[in-house]
């Protein structure tokens, strides 16, 4: 299987640095475009970037490591990534990928030999209302069944390339299910923006003071106060980075608003450019929606043209604005914002020391408002309609809308926007949902709920939220969702402090134990302890929250794990009889008495009395 | 005017935009940490500094001192979290002190006694990484790498190299070297770099000597390294 020649890699490579720019800050950019065209970086390209970014070959091969859909050696030609969120689990993903690996003839996790084609899973991919869900080399198909398989395995054995595969299989739905004050009107003529000319910044920001605006992302700092600070910053160039990478597991609304709410957004960040002074900005996407990019670009040159975006916007000389979307390539960490803007600097999207803030120091150490998707879009309406409009709706604290992402067991999963201060009852009633055992909210970092806390309400004063909001009836196991949620978080932590790097796998490989029957009661006070020191001295919010998910559900459901422990108060981690396994191979025994009987805690106190 | 803060109870004086750990230095009180040297920006990453502030626990490396705070730098709950994320970096790597050329100069081992650490207590992850002896004058052994990045910071903004950096992510993460091999003996770095004299633990060693002291009778063996401060100040001990 010959692999692309080194000229024809250099080539495509002199070519994406003519497009992209040659800057170190464009190495991520650079990298995504090389695996989407070879399925993987060559050596040579690795060379090449190095020789021109001014960047060591160990920083791209850093980049490379860090990255999950970038990739240092040859993948298969269809590389095909089942989503693995719990979500996706629930609808069964596991079985479809055993039944394509068994069509493919190989393995779950591997590459098959002739090269065609590698399976193998990925974080949550955002479709979770019409799952399962893969990416076949970075294109989403959702809504597989076992007869989309089969073809799926059809056209793969027939290395029909992606362009001729049913155009069915890559529609992703929008399912917007109930519209409020943002999504009730997708219309924008450039109304806020052209309003902000007019009467100028200083009646926009007291509106959407007025508004009390606060991020979607769900931390829910004061947009106003987050615009101010930027502006007030030292002289110098600002930036705008609209926050789309959308990892949350459990979380889809963004991919919503960006299909078709993108000009809106895109109105936000020009508003804001114009408030904070920035005449740049980026919009990052995550890499699992990079089907969404062509729309994004048309967008925008479509706003371009219309004198929206670019020079002298609206005609006015000096209001200048650029936008330039940036791709991500598989970090949940990238959604973080400074994480965020070590990626969009083309470095691995490790968190930075805050303070300073982004807002004084952020994109290349500059001034830089960093907002989610959903914030920009409701920034855009609260200049052109006024602060009063979307105070009207909401608590005393939490003004406006909040736009849901319902997934798992209910009739009608898909997008939901409600007035702050709705009780999460309501949400289950309209999604159709019944029997619920469980809620997940906020995503995986989020909260775990029972029918106890079911008349709680949607708002930053008691259920703060990004907007995932995952179901389960009362056939799941919830352990299922504590196994995938531990998995989730040791391959996300970024591994630049030891509590997220190391107590992440300590907890995943402690819940595997409680899994495989092997736990004692001491194992669930580990649990305990681990998570207590994650929360408390981990450097960012992923390492503060990966946690939550077990130490809620060790307190609401403590018999999900009772029920696996084995009896005994104490069960050592290591595996007597598997760690004699190189002596036996190294004597060619395999006989019974070659190995150590795994003993129950009854066998074992009989075996004491015998010895006695 | 003067600023004062309270450490333990302790009034103490401070100077606007020093970090906790700056100011307790300065008054003479150690808060233990490994990936902080103050010739190097803050990290904030081995998140063995964590002292109290509030109901929270901050790094002590990167949070700067404010008027009238109060900082818990001794309570059992703060050394029970350090306690634990020493216990972590030893589950993670291979630190296996009695074979460790560095026992009683490692920064690792000293910090561990001053927390209290006397047994690993989680399941060790016995990572496999070879062991580089390409160079010349010092050799890497990956498996007692904490990750603190000092050697790297130490090569880039010391020496001007960029010998080092760390690739991978969560528990993959890694110590890599800059040189079309891979290896320490192709890239540019030298016994006089500062990146060779930084590290807190075993992993970078110099080579052609060994146990000229004896154990029992080295630098933290004698004193305890809340008195004697970090190797920076011993390296012609040390090295």
């Amino acid at each position: 299987m010959g692999g692309p020649s080194v000229s024809e890699v250099q080539g495509f490579v002199t070519e994406s640095l003519g497009l992209r720019g040659r800057a170190p800050e464009h190495l991520l950019q650079h990298l995504i475009a090389v695996q989407q065209r070879f399925g993987w970086v060559p050596p040579a390209a690795v060379e090449a970037l190095s020789a021109a970014l001014d960047v060591t070959r160990t920083q791209v091969r850093a980049a490379i490591a860090f990255y999950a859909f970038l990739h240092d050696r040859p993948r298969g030609d269809f590389d095909i990534l089942f989503s693995d969120n719990i979500t996706d689990r629930m609808l069964g993903n596991q079985r479809l990928l055993g039944l394509l690996a068994e069509q493919l003839g190989m393995g779950t996790d591997a590459t098959r030999a002739d090269g065609r084609v590698t399976l193998g899973l990925t974080s949550c991919t955002g479709m979770c209302d019409q799952g399962p869900a893969l990416l076949v080399n970075g294109r989403a198909v959702t809504a597989l069944t076992p007869q989309r398989i089969d073809r799926i395995a059809d056209l793969v054995g027939q290395g029909v390339p992606l362009e001729r595969w049913p155009g069915e299989y890559f529609r992703v739905e929008d399912n917007l299910r109930r519209r409020g004050l943002l999504l009730s009107n997708p219309v924008t003529d450039g109304a806020g923006l052209r309003k902000l000319v007019d009467l100028g910044v200083e009646p926009a920001l007291a509106d959407l003071e007025r508004s009390g605006l606060r991020g979607r992302g769900g931390a829910g700092f004061t947009t106003a106060l987050k615009w101010k600070f930027c502006r007030e910053a030292p002289d110098g160039d600002r930036y705008v980075v609209c926050n789309a990478d959308e990892g949350e597991p459990g979380t889809f609304k963004d991919r919503v608003l960006l299909t078709g709410y993108a000009d809106l957004v895109i109105e936000g960040m020009t508003i804001c450019a114009a408030v904070v002074g920035a005449r740049r900005g980026f919009i990052y996407l995550r890499g699992e929606y990079a089907y969404l990019l062509p729309h994004l670009e048309s967008v925008l040159a479509r706003r371009r043209a219309e004198g929206l975006l670019g020079e002298s916007i609206l005609g006015k000389i000096g209001f200048d604005f650029e936008i330039a979307v940036h791709l991500g390539a598989g970090a949940y960490i990238c959604g973080e914002e400074t994480a965020l803007i070590e990626s969009l600097e083309g470095r691995r999207g490790v968190t930075r020391k805050r303070a300073p803030y982004p807002v004084i120091a952020g994109y290349k150490d500059r001034p830089t408002v960093v907002n989610n998707v959903e914030t920009f879009l409701a920034a855009a309406r609260v200049v052109q309609w006024g602060g009063y409009w979307f105070r009207g709706e909401g608590t005393d604290q939490s003004a406006g809308s909040k736009i849901l992402s319902v997934s798992g067991d209910c009739a009608r999963p898909g997008i939901y926007e409600y007035p702050f201060g709705t009780p999460v009852h309501r949400v289950l009633t309209d999604c159709g949902a019944e029997r619920t055992q469980a809620l997940q909210i906020s995503g995986a970092s989020g909260t775990t709920l029972t029918p106890a806390d079911f008349d709680r309400i949607i708002a930053f004063e008691d259920l703060s939220t990004a907007g995932s909001f995952m179901i389960f009836d009362h056939s799941r196991d919830m352990f299922d969702m504590v196994q995938n949620f531990a998995a989730f978080f040791a391959h996300e932590s970024c591994g630049f402090c030891t509590p997220c790097r190391v107590g992440g796998s300590l907890l995943h490989n402690l819940v595997e134990k409680v899994a495989a029957g092997q736990a004692s009661e001491h194992d669930l006070g580990e649990l305990r302890q681990i998570g207590g020191v994650m929360r408390l001295a981990s450097y960012c919010g992923l390492g503060n929250t990966a946690p939550n998910h077990i130490l809620n559900t060790l307190d609401k459901f403590p018999d999900i794990y009772q029920r696996r422990l084995r009896s005994a108060e104490y069960t050592p981690s290591f595996d007597l009889d598997g760690a004699l396994a190189e002596a036996r191979a190294l004597a060619g025994r395999d006989d019974a008495a070659a190995h150590i009987a795994d003993l129950s805690p009854e066998d074992q106190s009989e075996t004491e009395e015998a010895a006695v | 005017m003067s600023h004062s803060f309270t450490l333990d109870g302790q009034e103490t004086a401070f100077v606007p935009g020093q970090t906790i750990m700056e100011a307790a230095q300065a008054a003479g009180v150690y808060i233990p940490h490994l990936c902080h040297n103050p010739d190097y920006a803050p990290h904030g990453s081995c998140r063995v500094c964590l002292v109290g502030v509030g109901r929270r626990q901050v790094s002590a490396c990167t949070t700067r001192v404010m008027e009238g705070m109060e900082v818990d730098n001794a309570s059992e709950s703060v050394q029970a979290n350090r306690r634990a994320v020493l216990q972590m970096l030893f589950a993670e790597g291979n630190h296996i002190c009695p074979a460790c050329e560095r026992s009683g100069n490692c920064q690792l081992q000293a910090v561990a006694y001053y927390t209290g650490m006397l047994a690993p207590h989680y399941p060790p992850f016995f990572p496999r990484r070879p062991v580089d002896a390409s160079h010349p004058d010092f050799i890497i052994d990956f498996g007692r790498c904490i990750l603190c990045e000092l050697c790297v910071r130490a090569s880039r903004d010391h020496d001007g190299k960029r010998v080092f950096a760390i690739s991978g992510r969560g528990l993959a993460s890694h110590l890599v070297i800059d040189s079309p091999s891979g290896l320490l003996g192709d890239s540019c770095f030298a016994a006089a770099d500062r990146a060779a004299h930084v590290c807190p633990t075993g992993a970078i060693l110099p080579k052609h000597k060994g146990f000229e002291r004896p154990i029992g009778e080295r630098l933290y063996d004698r004193e305890p390294i809340s008195k004697v401060g970090d190797l920076r100040a011993h390296e012609d001990e040390v090295d």
